[in-house]
């Protein structure tokens, strides 16, 4: 793992050469709630890590002068991918929920296809905020309680979380690539129910 | 992990940018597939010549960064120079959802739904 060069060392498979298309899907939630672990359990590659600097104050986000004051952030955040076809990647985001790590969602993120949103009901309101937001800026999301193999009563966590009824909320277990998959595939079908639930007023175009 | 560009000095990234804080190409998104089209050459600056060499298949913004374990602004930075010198070409994401379109267009949605399952 630890490398004596400074060669990058790309990891796993390589993107097709007619790879042209990449989509995102971001995964939310507080420190510790299992965001790399789910990432993990469905990415073709080992999860990368990278970060981003950003200056808090200001519109500058993209100021790297930023660096050299102590207004500057830095936030790490980890992505996996999955090739869907030889034109199409699907990248996947794990990044953290709370408030002041948001300004890292909104350079990074915009234009996700959507969300999950990972809650853990030891630190439930380090999901209100993301919630909030999401609701907000129309992200489709769903939210998934990770277990750690403890099951609770998932209208508990609904009331807890005062999420809307159309919000789908499922258990899930963030080791297991089969339960992952599933969160994956539970937020692409709301967002089809979204679409056509909205059919008649939405334009044609792609 | 061994995070090497956490510990270093805002001097070092400064000196990578060439001092540069701005100039990246606005339109280079996280996830836009980066392809070089030609090889390093000699006396490059190391920072693109490791570029060049990663991105011989399409690699996304993001995975430059992991790779250079360089922060995404400064990579930016330093794609957009390749870019506009020709060494490397964008591609970018097609039209993403935003808030006025919210949701990925039935064709991509179905296409995920697939690869999700055969996964």
């Amino acid at each position: 793992m630890h490398s004596t060069t400074s060669e990058p060392e790309p990891n796993g498979v390589a993107l097709p050469p007619t790879a042209s298309r990449a989509l995102k899907i971001a995964v939310v939630g507080g420190f510790g709630v299992g965001k790399t672990t789910l990432v993990r359990s469905v990415s073709e590659i080992r999860p990368l890590d990278t970060e981003e600097t950003m200056t808090r104050a200001g519109g500058g986000v993209d100021d790297l002068a930023g660096v050299e004051d102590k207004r500057s952030t830095t936030v790490a955040f980890d992505f996996g991918r999955i090739t869907l076809d030889a034109t199409s990647v699907l990248y996947l985001f794990g990044a953290p929920g709370q408030e002041r790590f948001w300004f890292l969602w909104d350079r990074l993120f915009t234009g996700s296809l959507g969300a999950v949103v990972l809650v853990d009901t030891r630190r439930i309101e380090h999901s209100w905020y993301a919630i909030d937001r999401l609701e907000q800026q129309g992200t489709p999301f769903v939210v998934a309680h990770n277990d750690f193999g403890v099951e609770h009563d998932l209208e508990d966590v609904r009331a807890a979380l005062d999420l809307d009824a159309g919000v789908p909320l499922i258990r899930c277990d963030a080791r297991e690539r089969a339960s992952a998959k599933q969160v994956l595939i539970t937020l692409v079908q709301h967002v089809q129910a979204l679409v056509a639930a909205s059919a008649p007023t939405q334009r044609s175009a792609t | 992990m061994t995070r090497s560009h956490r510990d270093e000095s805002p001097d070092r990234l400064h000196v990578i940018t060439g001092g540069r804080s701005r100039g990246a190409d606005d339109a280079l998104d996280a996830v836009t597939l980066v392809v070089a089209e030609s090889a390093p050459a000699p006396g490059m600056q190391s920072e693109h010549a490791a570029i060049l060499r990663l991105c011989r298949t399409p690699t996304a913004v993001v995975e430059v960064a992991a790779h250079l374990r360089l922060p995404v602004t400064v990579v930016r930075i330093l794609l957009t120079d390749l870019i506009d010198t020709g060494q490397v070409t964008a591609r970018h994401p097609a039209p993403a959802p935003s808030q006025s379109h919210p949701f990925a267009s039935p064709d991509v949605l179905e296409k995920v739904l697939v690869a999700l399952h055969n996964l």
